[in-house]
C-alpha cells in the first residue's frame, strides 16, 4: 500500500540553549543570537514517517513548513534524512499569525497538496510549546487527530494504530485515515543524514534561493526536478486574507516582559566538612529537615 | 459594553474523580467570575456521573452541566470536542478554562479552531483587565489576561482575545491553588441529552488498550525535593540524589535539561513544561537555573543550590549556595544527616 505522508516541520530558535546575549537590554529577544534549528519533536515525527515509508514501498514523504524563506533549510535537512520533497509556505502576509491563523494557513497548503493519508508533526514547537497547531489542522481538514503519539504500531486497510504516551500511562488507539498524528519527544529518534542523499540533494533550493545563484548553478537546478524545492504563497494556497497573519489571529499580545527574579541574599558555603555539617545541624534544629 | 456571559471550566475525569487541575481551575474561576460579576459554571463529560457535582460544588460552581454516555469515557477527541462546540454555541460563555493536560491540550485547540476563538496554552496567571487596541484605539473592558511564558520561559507574554468568544486558556496542574470555596455551597445541576451534542459519527477513534497508573511520583505534594540538573552528569549520579531523598524523606525532581539528556523520567520534571512545586525545602543539584525551571520552583520556602559554578543563575534565588562538585557534597550531606538526626 503506497501512502502519501505529509510531515509538518518548523524552524525554531533554539530556546533550550539561551545564552546571556539572547535577550536585549529592552527585554526583547535577540533572534540573531539564537541559532535556528529543526524543531526537535518534528524530527521524531519525520522518523515515524520514514518508517511508514520503509514498510510501505512507493509511499512518499512530503515536508511542509511555514516560515521565512530560509526555512528551506529544514526541508533540505529532512530530505538528507530520507524525505522525498518539500514545500516552504512563505509570504509576508502570513507573518504575525497565532496558532489559529497558522493552522488555517497550513491546512490550506495541505489541501493544495491534495492527496494525503497521514499528516505527521511534532507534538509542539519549542518556541511556543502550545501543541495547538496539530489538532487545529485536523479540525480544519475535518479529520481525526491522535496526539502524544510515541509509536505507530500499524498502518493498514485505511486505519492507523498508534501508541500514545500520556501523563500517567499509555493508550493504544485505532483511527481511520486520513488523520493527523502528533509525535512526542519520547518516540524514536530520527535517523541521521544519509551521506549519499546529502551528495545528491545538497544543491536542492527553493525559488528564492535559486534566484541568488549564478546562472550556471541555476541551470543545474533547472535541469533536475529533484533539486527544486517548492515555495508557496498565501494566494497560491487560496488563503482567505481575513484568516491569515495578524488579521486572522484572535489572540493579541498585549504586553511582553522580560523575566526577572528577585534575588535573595544567599549564604555561601564551601565544600568543607565542618561547614556542611554545620548547615545540616541548623536545618535539623529549625525543623526544615528531620 | 460589558460582557455578562458566564465563565465555564471543563472538568476532567480520572476514575470517577474530578482531576486536581480542574478543581484548581474552579478555584481560580470563582475568583475571576466574582470580579466579573458572572456565574461560574462547570462541564463534566463522561460516564457514571451520578453525584459528580458533589465534588464540584464545594469549589464554588453555580451550575454543573453533565453529559453522560458510556462512550464518552475514557476521553476521545472528537466526541468531547463536539460537546464543547455545541454547548458553547448555545450558552456562549465568555471564558472557558481547561487543564493543560494531555486531554485539555488535545481538546482545547480542536474546539478553538471550530469556534474561531483564541486559545492560550499553559497560562501561569489569569487576571481580568482592560485593553485598548494600539492600532484602532478601541477600548475593551474586563478581558481575560492570559499570562504565559514564551521562548523557553525567557519572556512572559500577556495575551488577550479582544473580539472572539469564548476566551479560552489552559493551565497546568499545580500552577493555581486548589481551595474549597464553601463546603456547603450548592448550585444547579443541568443534565444534557448527549444525543443533542454528539453524533455517532464523532466516535471515529477507538481505544484498543489503556494502561493508566496512579503516578508513583508525587513531587507536587512533597515537602522536601532533591532536584538534579544537567550538571548531575549521568543516570548513575541521580542514584546519589535518590539516596539523599531517601534519608530526608524527600522526592526527586529534575530540570528539563536532565530529562532531555535521559538521566531521569519526564514525570519528575519541574518547571514551566513540567510540574510547579512549592516545597518547604528545595535542594537543587547541578541545576544552572534556566528561567523555565526557576519559574516552577521559586516559591519554595528554602532553596539550597549545590553547583560547581559559583555564578550559576539559580544561586541568586538560593538561600544557601554550596559551591562544589555534587558527587562530593551529596554523600557528605547524607553522612552528616545520619550522624546528627535521631
Amino acid at each position: 500500500m503506497s501512502l502519501n505522508i505529509v510531515v509538518l516541520a518548523k524552524q525554531v530558535p533554539d530556546t533550550r540553549n539561551v545564552g546571556k546575549d539572547a535577550m536585549k537590554e529592552d527585554g526583547t529577544i535577540n533572534r540573531a543570537a539564537l541559532p535556528a534549528i529543526f524543531n526537535p519533536e518534528d524530527l521524531n515525527a519525520l522518523e515515524q514517517a520514514l518508517r511508514i515509508k520503509d514498510a510501505n514501498p512507493g509511499s512518499t514523504v512530503t515536508m511542509l513548513t511555514m516560515g521565512l524563506p530560509r526555512a528551506s533549510e529544514v526541508i533540505r535537512e529532512a530530505i538528507y534524512r530520507g524525505a522525498d520533497t518539500g514545500i516552504v509556505l512563505t509570504d509576508r502576509v502570513l507573518g504575525g499569525a497565532d496558532t489559529l491563523a497558522t493552522s488555517y494557513s497550513l491546512a490550506q497548503a495541505v489541501k493544495k497538496i491534495g492527496h494525503y493519508d497521514i499528516i505527521l508533526g511534532g507534538r509542539q514547537a519549542i518556541d511556543g510549546d502550545t501543541a495547538q497547531v496539530g489538532p487545529q489542522i485536523a479540525e480544519k481538514l475535518g479529520i481525526p487527530q491522535v496526539t502524544y503519539a510515541e509509536d505507530i504500531l500499524e498502518v493498514a486497510d485505511g486505519h492507523i494504530i498508534v501508541k500514545r504516551r500520556l501523563e500517567h500511562g499509555v493508550e493504544t488507539v485505532k483511527a481511520p485515515l486520513p488523520c493527523v498524528v502528533t509525535v512526542n519527544g519520547s518516540a524514536a529518534e530520527c535517523r541521521p543524514r544519509n551521506a549519499q542523499r546529502v551528495m545528491k540533494y545538497k544543491r536542492a533550493v527553493s525559488p528564492s534561493e535559486k534566484a541568488l545563484l549564478p546562472a550556471e548553478a541555476q541551470a543545474i537546478v533547472d535541469a533536475r526536478e529533484y533539486l527544486q524545492l517548492k515555495e508557496w504563497g498565501a494566494a497560491f494556497v487560496e488563503a482567505d486574507p481575513n484568516q491569515i497573519g495578524m488579521a486572522g489571529s484572535p489572540t493579541k499580545v498585549k504586553a511582553i516582559e522580560n523575566v526577572v527574579f528577585t534575588a535573595k541574599e544567599s549564604r555561601r558555603i564551601d565544600n568543607d566538612d565542618a561547614q556542611l555539617e554545620q548547615l545540616i545541624v541548623e536545618l535539623i534544629a529549625n525543623h526544615t529537615i528531620g | 459594553m460589558t460582557d455578562k456571559n458566564n465563565l465555564i471550566v471543563y472538568c476532567e475525569l480520572e476514575d470517577g474523580r474530578i482531576a486536581d487541575v480542574s478543581l484548581e481551575l474552579l478555584t481560580k474561576g470563582r475568583v475571576l467570575a466574582n470580579s466579573l460579576g458572572v456565574k461560574l459554571e462547570a462541564l463534566v463529560v463522561g460516564d457514571k456521573l451520578a453525584c459528580i457535582e458533589d465534588q464540584i460544588f464545594p469549589y464554588g460552581a453555580d451550575t454543573v452541566y453533565k453529559v453522560e454516555d458510556a462512550r464518552l469515557y475514557p476521553y476521545t477527541s472528537n466526541p468531547h470536542a463536539a460537546v464543547l462546540i455545541n454547548l458553547f454555541r448555545e450558552i456562549e460563555p465568555q471564558i472557558a478554562l481547561m487543564g493543560a493536560t494531555c486531554i485539555g491540550r488535545d481538546l482545547g485547540p480542536r474546539v478553538s479552531s471550530c469556534l474561531h476563538s483564541g486559545l492560550t496554552a499553559d497560562c501561569t496567571s489569569l487576571e481580568i483587565g482592560d485593553h485598548t487596541d494600539p492600532k484602532t484605539g478601541k477600548q475593551y473592558t474586563d478581558l481575560l489576561y492570559q499570562i504565559r511564558p514564551a521562548f523557553g520561559g525567557n519572556i512572559v507574554a500577556t495575551i488577550v482575545n479582544p473580539e472572539c468568544r469564548p476566551q479560552m486558556a489552559t493551565v497546568r496542574e499545580g500552577v493555581m491553588k486548589k481551595e474549597i470555596f464553601d463546603p456547603a455551597h450548592k448550585g444547579t445541576v443541568v443534565n444534557l441529552d448527549p444525543a443533542k451534542y454528539v453524533s455517532d459519527a464523532d466516535f471515529v477513534v477507538e481505544i484498543i488498550d489503556r494502561h493508566i497508573e496512579k503516578s508513583k511520583v508525587n513531587i507536587k505534594g512533597a515537602s522536601i525535593i532533591v532536584a538534579g540538573g544537567y550538571g548531575v552528569g549521568s543516570k548513575e549520579n541521580f542514584d546519589l540524589l535518590f539516596e539523599l531523598a531517601d534519608v530526608l524523606g524527600a522526592e526527586v525532581g529534575a530540570s528539563r535539561a536532565a530529562v532531555d539528556a535521559g538521566f531521569i523520567e519526564h514525570e519528575r520534571q519541574i518547571g514551566q513544561t513540567g510540574v510547579t512545586v512549592r516545597p518547604k525545602l528545595y535542594i537543587a543539584c547541578g541545576i544552572s537555573g534556566q528561567i523555565q525551571h526557576i519559574a516552577g520552583m521559586q516559591e519554595s520556602s528554602m532553596i539550597i543550590s549545590i553547583n560547581s559554578d559559583p555564578d550559576a543563575p539559580i544561586n541568586t534565588i538560593a538561600d544557601y549556595v554550596i559551591t562544589g562538585n555534587m558527587e562530593d557534597i551529596v554523600p557528605k550531606l547524607i553522612k552528616y544527616y545520619k550522624k546528627n538526626s535521631k
